[in-house]
């Protein structure tokens, strides 16, 4: 067991946990965040992604130990005074998810696209989400939403 | 994924200290914790590297480019430094997996971890490169033994990595479509006294294909390779290529290469 000390969502966190404890685990199970969800759980799906110090990362392949001291933002972490965030928004209002699994992933990861290529592409908003699997959407209106998101951020 | 001590190494002495034949070091994990977690690799011990700051940063001399270890994807994909000296080397480092990947892997990581399909591991053997590990200094080309096996023993950590700026180069790679993990990966480099075409992804483990760099040698032009066939009896078959498809891919990216230098 081991101190962790977390910035969660702007919240200070200290909590012990075990050595091989994931951060999405963590997450979920210790702190009751679950709207970052475990898909794969092999690092391929990317509906578990996070912010680590505004980097996307997918938390179930880093060790709580390992982010000792970072700052997380997850998805409960985006809206301000229950006011969706842009990306939010956009993904509503464009239909941008059907049965919703994939979505948080996909909005971190898009809102880190954003922090970094303010107006991307077409191509280059597909080539970003690489790494986030939709099931359902056929990414089209994904592709959308963080097209609509990028003009409103 | 079952238990193991975590440890936070301060320097490369103290990293060395802690590790015994039951350890792994800790860089990015994006190859470590999946393993972990699909039971395919456990440790008595994991221990965390990030924290050793000279294993971290891009240094350009006149002849070549040293990236720390601990050099996350993301980072060589962006550096000016990388961009001017080796554009290739960047452009391959744009390449790897996914942002998340790349926000976390290290290029050390991926030298290390020698995966077949891995696209540093090219890199290496097409630009020289010299492996500088806390011990000692390891030419690429006596680096990469076979499949996920290197020269590294036990306890040795990649401090950095050094490669040759070439005269001109390119890499190109025919990616998995899910995994961006290179079905094949020719790496072509053109230095002063030597051309390389290093291939990953087609055999085992990646090597230097002694024919292509023999016929560009003796020109250097995408039609100097333009029908070879390359003897395909040890290459990789799976569900993603044949063997047959491969030994074809290496032509066919190797050409493109040369055609981008």
């Amino acid at each position: 067991m081991r101190k962790v000390t977390l910035e969660i969502n702007g919240n200070k966190v200290e909590k012990e946990v075990q050595d091989n404890t994931l951060l999405s685990t963590f997450l979920r199970d210790h702190l009751n965040l679950t709207g970052t969800h475990i898909g794969c759980d092999t690092s391929q799906c990317g509906a578990c992604v996070v912010h680590v110090n505004g980097n996307s990362l997918k938390s179930c392949t880093a060790l709580a130990a390992d982010i000792d001291g970072s700052k997380v933002t997850t998805i409960e972490g985006l809206a301000t005074n229950g006011k969706m965030h842009p990306m939010q928004e956009a993904f509503k209002k464009l239909h941008g998810l059907q049965c919703g699994f994939c979505t948080p992933g996909m909005v971190m990861s898009a809102v880190d696209l954003l922090q970094k290529n303010k107006k991307p592409s077409d191509t280059e908003i597909r080539d970003w989400l690489e790494g986030n699997i939709c099931r359902c959407t056929g990414y089209q209106n994904i592709v959308a939403a963080v097209k609509e998101a990028a003009t409103k951020m | 994924m079952k238990n193991f001590n975590y440890h936070l190494a301060k320097d490369s002495k103290e990293a060395s200290k802690l590790s015994s034949s039951n350890s792994a070091f800790l860089a990015g994990g994006m190859t470590t914790i999946p393993s972990m977690k699909l039971g395919l690799a456990s440790y008595k011990d994991l221990i965390d590297i990030k924290n050793i700051k000279k294993l971290s940063g891009i240094k350009v001399s006149g002849k070549s480019v040293t990236i720390g270890a601990t050099t996350k994807h993301v980072e060589v994909a962006n550096s000016k430094e990388v961009k001017k000296a080796i554009p290739s080397l960047a452009n391959l480092a744009e390449g790897i997996g996914d942002p998340q990947v790349r926000n976390r892997g290290t290029i050390g990581g991926s030298v290390a971890n020698n995966d077949p399909s891995a696209d540093y591991p090219s890199a290496c053997i097409a630009l020289n490169a010299t492996i500088h590990t806390n011990d000692r200094k390891i030419e690429a080309s006596k680096f990469f033994k076979g499949m996920f096996e290197t020269a590294l023993k036990k306890g040795e950590l990649i401090e950095a990595i050094e490669f040759q700026i070439p005269e001109k180069s390119s890499y190109q790679k025919h990616p998995n479509p899910a995994s961006r993990y290179a079905v094949v990966g020719v790496y072509v480099a053109k230095h002063k006294k030597d051309i390389n075409v290093a291939v990953t992804g087609a055999k085992p483990c990646v090597y230097n294909d002694k024919d292509l760099s023999k016929a560009l040698s003796n020109s250097f032009s995408s039609s100097s390779i333009q029908n070879m066939e390359l003897d395909s009896s040890d290459m990789n078959s799976d569900i993603h290529a044949s063997a047959e498809y491969r030994a074809s891919l290496v032509v066919t990216q190797a050409k493109k290469a040369v055609d981008a230098c």
